[in-house]
């Protein structure tokens, strides 16, 4: 593989709290390739969070750089990181944030009214978005008519459906019970597969097991960047029912 | 995203509070509805006396014989006929500007036809008469020169003494008895309606100046040529205030009235006195207007509150859309396109109620109101307006969110 998705070099943000400066990003520097599915891991305070937003276009550092496919980020506008978010990263929160008076496939189809997408295509992409988390036959119901699990499909839905490069999921299950948990784990590994780049924040070690890279963060610094084995979901899965009748 | 997506979403997130929504819109629907039926029952009400003005002949001016002074005591107007059907002459001949100046004579007198009888008041004129009041015909004919001359005994007969007298119709032709006088109608007038003070101008027979000082209204013994008023019409395009001057100073040198003395008549331009009324009305309409601005401000003022809460409302919303790739101005446009859509929808119910509300208005005063084009697209650009205008800082608001504050509110 050639050029890394995300390449980032000393990136440092300072706060201003009160009187004295807190450095959220205290230098970090990492690659991640195309494909990779990295679990972000720390405490809280430990950075995790400010790395997440500024990967995700959402913050700027204070200083260092960023580059996501080939793109030098802390030289782009407003509009241009705008632009950037629509067409390059998908975003997957942990309370969902779905718009609750649309149905699933609105909400689906709500960052490509931002990309330009014609009405037609637009309708046609979701569908499929919505087919590849399975909830075709969903896609009329609001969210509050769905349980979690199926919200937190219809969120991943709309991460992906404007093929992005980069899935970012700060805390994806961390409003979910521990089967629909790994259900939504066993839909990334899928995702992952299919080629898909996953960057995933969480404090929990029970969910980091799914990714095959893991980056923990302390102080504002990368204290460990290690790959493993992922553990595979659909046999815990099966071992959760299993427990479940025994009970 | 297009203008058209837009405000299909505003419209859905109006739709998710219908009554907050209503109370928001209530200030523009009562400033617009306002200023509509304003401006309609306005506009009516000038057709109205602009139709008055029409109906009283353009260009006219009054002379009536003015107040004497005897021994200390005036005496009023009209108490003595100063005027003299001479003075009509020479005003017609010698001011340019006059193109015609009529002696009248006039006085009440009972009518008597066919077994009915009636009361009204007797013109004696001129066969110009009709004329200068631009009044027509419905049927028969005007005096002829002879008649005049001749002091003939034929009459003009309005259409309220007509109804009143021959109820069967058919009066052009028939004979009358005007104090005893027999008469034979030689034509009926045209309706010509109320006058500005509600006077019937239709309750009136008019019959030639000479028959009228013979035979039924008598004369002065003072000076048989005296007449009590005159009725005088300017040339189209000619000054009225200067002609005015000019037949003043004819008749004061007439009268031969020292620099010292009031005049013996009285001159009124009516043509004035309903200008002014039109001026007066238009006044109460400039009133009602700032009345009106006032509540669409208020109306604003409301959006503008409701927009802000809606913003703080929807903040994580707003931080969903910035982070899938919503540009500050389309969440700029988003908040501005649902205030103007609230506004303007408001307008639009406001130019309906104003509408029924002139209506009701016009049919209990009896008038034709008018409702403009121009004012409904006036009365809905304004609320659009003020949609943006109280939007605006709401939607700014929104625009400047940070994406990760916005985020993470609960």
């Amino acid at each position: 593989m050639d050029a890394p998705l995300i390449s980032v070099e000393d990136l440092r943000k300072d706060y201003r709290m009160g009187g004295h400066v807190v450095h959220a990003l205290a230098g970090v520097s990492v690659d991640i390739a195309e494909g990779e599915f990295t679990a972000v891991m720390g405490p809280s305070g430990s950075g995790k969070s400010t790395f997440m937003n500024v990967i995700g276009c959402l913050d700027r550092p204070t200083a260092g750089r960023y580059v996501l496919a080939g793109q030098d980020v802390g030289r782009l506008g407003v509009d241009q990181l705008a632009a950037l978010r629509n067409k390059r990263i998908g975003f997957v929160f942990q309370s969902f944030h779905l718009l609750p008076r649309a149905t699933a496939l609105a909400n689906v189809e709500m960052p490509m009214i931002y990309g330009g997408v014609k009405r037609s295509l637009r309708h046609e992409k979701a569908m499929r978005a919505l087919g590849r988390v399975g909830l075709s036959e969903r896609c009329h119901h609001r969210p509050n008519q769905l349980s979690g699990g199926q919200q937190q499909r219809v969120a991943i839905a709309r991460a992906l459906v404007n093929d992005p490069s980069l899935i970012l999921a700060d805390e994806p299950t961390g409003a979910l019970d521990s089967r629909t948990s790994l259900e939504i784990m066993a839909l990334f590994q899928e995702l992952n597969r299919a080629g898909m780049t996953v960057v995933m924040v969480t404090h929990e070690p029970d969910v980091a097991q799914f990714a095959r890279r893991v980056l923990r963060f302390r102080d504002g610094k990368l204290i460990e960047d290690r790959a493993q084995a992922p553990a595979d979901p659909a046999a815990m899965l099966a071992a959760h029912d299993g427990e479940l009748r025994a009970a | 995203m297009s203008y058209i997506e837009a405000v299909r979403s505003a419209l859905d997130a109006l739709r998710a509070n219908v009554l907050r929504s209503l109370l928001t819109m209530l200030g523009i629907i009562i400033g617009v509805a306002s200023v509509v039926a304003m401006v309609a029952v306005g506009t009516g009400a000038r057709e109205r006396v602009m139709e008055q003005i029409r109906s009283l002949g353009s260009n006219l001016i009054i002379i009536v014989s003015g107040s004497v002074t005897s021994g200390g005591v005036r005496m009023g107007s009209g108490s003595r006929q100063t005027l003299s059907q001479d003075d009509a002459v020479a005003l017609e001949r010698e001011i340019g500007a006059v193109q015609l100046a009529i002696p009248v004579v006039r006085g009440t007198a009972q009518i008597v036809a066919a077994g009915l009888n009636w009361s009204t008041t007797v013109h004696g004129t001129s066969d110009t008469f009709l004329e200068a009041r631009d009044w027509t015909l419905s049927g028969g004919r005007n005096f002829t020169p002879e008649e005049m001359s001749g002091a003939a005994k034929v009459a003009l007969i309005g259409e309220t003494v007509a109804i009143n007298l021959f109820p069967e119709g058919g009066a052009v032709g028939q004979e009358i008895r005007i104090k005893n006088v027999p008469f034979t109608v030689i034509g009926q007038l045209a309706r010509k309606g109320q006058n500005m003070a509600g006077q019937d101008q239709d309750d009136t027979i008019l019959i030639p100046l000479m028959t009228a000082k013979r035979r039924v209204l008598g004369t002065s013994q003072a000076n048989a040529r005296a007449v009590g008023s005159m009725l005088v019409k300017i040339r189209d395009g000619e000054d009225m205030k200067e002609a005015e001057e000019q037949i003043r100073g004819l008749l004061r040198q007439r009268h031969r009235l020292q620099a010292n003395q009031d005049d013996d008549f009285w001159m009124r331009n009516l043509t004035e006195v309903a200008a002014t009324r039109d001026a007066s009305s238009r006044t109460l309409a400039f009133l009602l207007a700032a009345v009106a601005t006032v509540s669409l401000l208020v109306g604003g003022i409301g959006i503008m509150n409701i927009m802000l809460v809606s913003v703080t409302e929807r903040t994580r919303e707003i931080g969903l859309r910035l982070a899938v790739g919503a540009r500050p101005r389309d969440i700029l446009a988003q908040f501005l396109v649902e205030a103007t859509t609230l506004a303007t929808i408001g307008g639009a119910v406001g130019v309906v109620i104003g509408a029924v509300g002139a209506h009701a208005a016009a049919a209990v005063a009896g008038w034709a109101t008018l409702i403009q084009p121009e004012s409904v697209a006036l009365a809905v650009g304004f609320s659009f307006a003020v949609g943006v205008f109280f939007g605006f800082y709401p939607a700014q608001r929104a625009s400047r969110l940070d994406p990760i504050e916005a985020l993470r509110t609960e």
